[in-house]
């Protein structure tokens, strides 16, 4: 059943978010475009787990607070956001941008975090290998480089974009600028601290992700200690979306509930 | 009124058909397209004809900046402006501008318009801008920054020529601990600054405020649009409490002039299509990179426009019958020039008498003509 949007606030900052299910927290960290529906793999997750997506600060209609203005403000943001649930350990996931953010987050303090799925994160950057150019690629070209599978956007790109929709679309493109654009998609700082990740962590590849090219999986896999590296083959950008079954059942096993 | 010589200095010898097997000519445009022995040719052509526009009375000769693209060939303008200096005696020398948040320490910027302020004896003008989109791709400088990048760089710059050093600058973007300009301006208190927009609100009302008061010229855009924000900045200045000067107000055009206007037509056609069809057009994801524009300007261009991004080509005949450029005999071009005049009470006037492939026998011939036939009606 697809969860209804909620407001959700933390200090003086209130954000949109979609919670569903029930079981353990499990808090996903969205990736650069933005607040997702309520994906299969949502629906999955939710079966064994209370999930929380809430939609970044500067995001969508989320509040933008003027200090939020780089990765390590959003990382030190959801830690106070783990802090204000209380409770018990949050299983911790995200994609790309929101992978980024939930690295620098855990390579601060993991004390509140159970365990960590990094779905093809941004925020390193191997030499020799550079990332893909979204911020130079045009919106269909955008939409298609994520994806293996082309019937994934021939079907986005068939439905007709609201004004609505197309204003969060614009807005979710500037916070993706401030905290991608320079140095693109990297901290450098954040590699060499990566051993600092305590909680058994699961990195997920798509094969032929053309953002991040998989090589990256391998680097992630060295620096975090006993990392689960899954590289999933016919997958791009997108494993919770193209490969949506598969990504809920790693993610589940990882937390052990099954 | 004021009359300027701008030069862009583009790559002529561009292969066309290569061009447009790339997005743009700019950013991923390979430089293999781009022949030494060809471009200092170019070079050599270009500032002979900046000097030539000094003989034939221009006020103001001027250059601009831009980075990495067949459409000019000069990321360093300073650069030019000094040959400019050596070879001239008289003419203002204007740097048009310089794109301030595409570097990382303005304090250079403040240093080198300092010293050509100091070579010519106080004959430079500053003109400070943001860069085009494009500029944020090539120089990777992020664009959700170019705004705050820009205030604080400007700034600095002016407090580096006015305030005594050494003192310490504290902002966001740039601190620095010393700042002590040795040489200072030779104007005083520094040289004028001048600042080209396509035009935005913002920029006008900053431009626009009783202490700064800077001259405004708007860019490429058509009659309708220049006398817009010109009166734009108008009613801003009377907002603020006074009445600007025609000397405020300035707007800059590509121009064409010859015998008749069949001929004129005829003559720029090719160099004025290649101006905005080749050298210009870019993809929306370049020019308007996030934060180049607001966001809530952003969302309205949305609104306004939804295919952002379509790009068509623009003939000859929509560019002169939008006004974007000026093109015919000598009485249609001043009747077009100071209908826009008398509209605006604008006094500067920027001309552009190169554009795109217009070669080196017509440039010379239209600008005699402007100088001859032109110039003295308006003045």
């Amino acid at each position: 059943m697809p969860a209804q949007p909620t407001n959700h606030k933390v200090r003086d900052v209130n954000i949109r978010m979609l919670r569903g299910g029930s079981g353990p927290p499990l808090l996903f960290l969205h990736g650069a475009n933005g607040l997702p529906v309520w994906l299969p793999v949502f629906e999955q997750l939710s079966k064994h787990f209370d999930v929380m997506i809430p939609e970044h600060p500067g995001y969508g209609t989320s509040d933008n607070p003027p200090w939020m203005r780089n990765i390590g403000d959003l990382a030190m943001y959801y830690l106070d956001f783990l802090d204000g649930l209380g409770g018990e350990k949050v299983h911790v996931v995200g994609q790309s941008l929101g992978g980024w953010a939930a690295a620098e987050a855990a390579v601060r303090n993991c004390s509140r975090i159970a365990t960590l799925s990094l779905l093809a994160p941004a925020g390193i950057r191997v030499k020799g290998i550079p990332s893909g150019d979204n911020f130079i690629w045009d919106l269909e070209e955008g939409l298609r480089n994520l994806y293996h599978d082309q019937s994934f956007p021939d079907r986005m790109l068939a439905q007709p974009l609201s004004d609505d929709d197309a204003e969060i679309a614009l807005t979710n493109r500037y916070a993706t600028t401030k905290f991608g654009w320079d140095p693109r998609w990297f901290n450098p700082a954040l590699e060499r601290w990566l051993h600092r990740i305590s909680v058994p962590t699961l990195v997920m590849w798509g094969e032929n992700d053309k953002l991040f090219p998989v090589a990256y999986a391998k680097r992630w896999g060295e620096r975090i200690p006993g990392a689960q590296v899954e590289i999933v083959p016919q997958c791009g950008h997108v494993p919770a979306v193209e490969k949506a079954e598969l990504t809920a059942q790693k993610i589940i096993a990882l937390a052990g509930r099954r | 009124m004021q009359f300027t010589f701008f030069h862009l200095m583009p790559y002529r010898p561009l292969d066309m058909a290569e061009r447009h097997k790339h997005r743009a000519g700019w950013v991923v445009l390979p430089n293999t397209l781009y022949d030494p022995k060809k471009g200092a040719d170019e070079y050599q052509s270009y500032i002979d004809q900046l000097v030539y526009a000094e003989k034939l009375g221009f006020d103001v000769i001027a250059v601009n900046e831009h980075h990495q693209t067949a459409y000019g060939l000069m990321p360093a303008p300073n650069l030019i402006a000094a040959t400019l200096i050596a070879r001239t005696t008289k003419a203002k020398i204007a740097i048009i501008g310089r794109a301030l948040p595409l570097v990382n320490n303005p304090v250079n910027i403040a240093e080198e318009f300092a010293m050509l302020d100091n070579l010519s004896r106080g004959r430079i003008i500053t003109g400070f801008v943001r860069g085009i989109g494009n500029e944020y791709h090539s120089t990777g400088i992020n664009p959700f920054w170019s705004h705050e990048r820009y205030q604080e760089a400007h700034d600095l710059i002016v407090q580096a020529w006015t305030r005594p050093g050494p003192f310490s600058f504290e902002g966001e973007h740039y601190n620095n601990r010393y700042v002590n300009l040795w040489p200072r301006p030779y104007q005083n208190p520094h040289p004028p600054i001048w600042i080209p927009s396509m035009g935005s609100s913002e920029t006008i009302k900053w431009a626009a405020a009783p202490e700064r008061k800077y001259p405004f010229l708007v860019t490429f855009s058509g009659r309708d649009l220049v006398a817009r924000y010109l009166n734009m900045y108008r009613e801003q200045a009377r907002e603020y409490g006074y009445e600007p000067s025609g000397d405020q107000l300035g707007w800059a055009s590509p121009v064409y002039v010859a015998d008749t206007d069949e001929r004129a037509k005829a003559e720029a056609k090719a160099g004025m299509e290649s101006l905005f069809n080749d050298f210009l057009a870019v993809p929306f994801q370049m020019l308007l990179p996030p934060g180049y524009t607001s966001l809530p300007s952003m969302k309205n261009t949305l609104r306004l426009r939804k295919q952002l991004g379509a790009q068509k080509r623009h003939s000859i005949e929509e560019l002169m019958e939008s006004g974007t450029v000026v093109v015919g005999s000598p009485k249609t071009v001043r009747d077009e020039l100071s209908r826009l005049r008398d509209a605006t009470r604008a006094n500067n006037l920027v001309t552009m008498l190169q554009f795109g492939v217009l070669p080196d026998d017509l440039t010379k011939r239209n600008m005699e003509m402007f100088a001859s036939e032109v110039m003295p009606h308006l003045r």
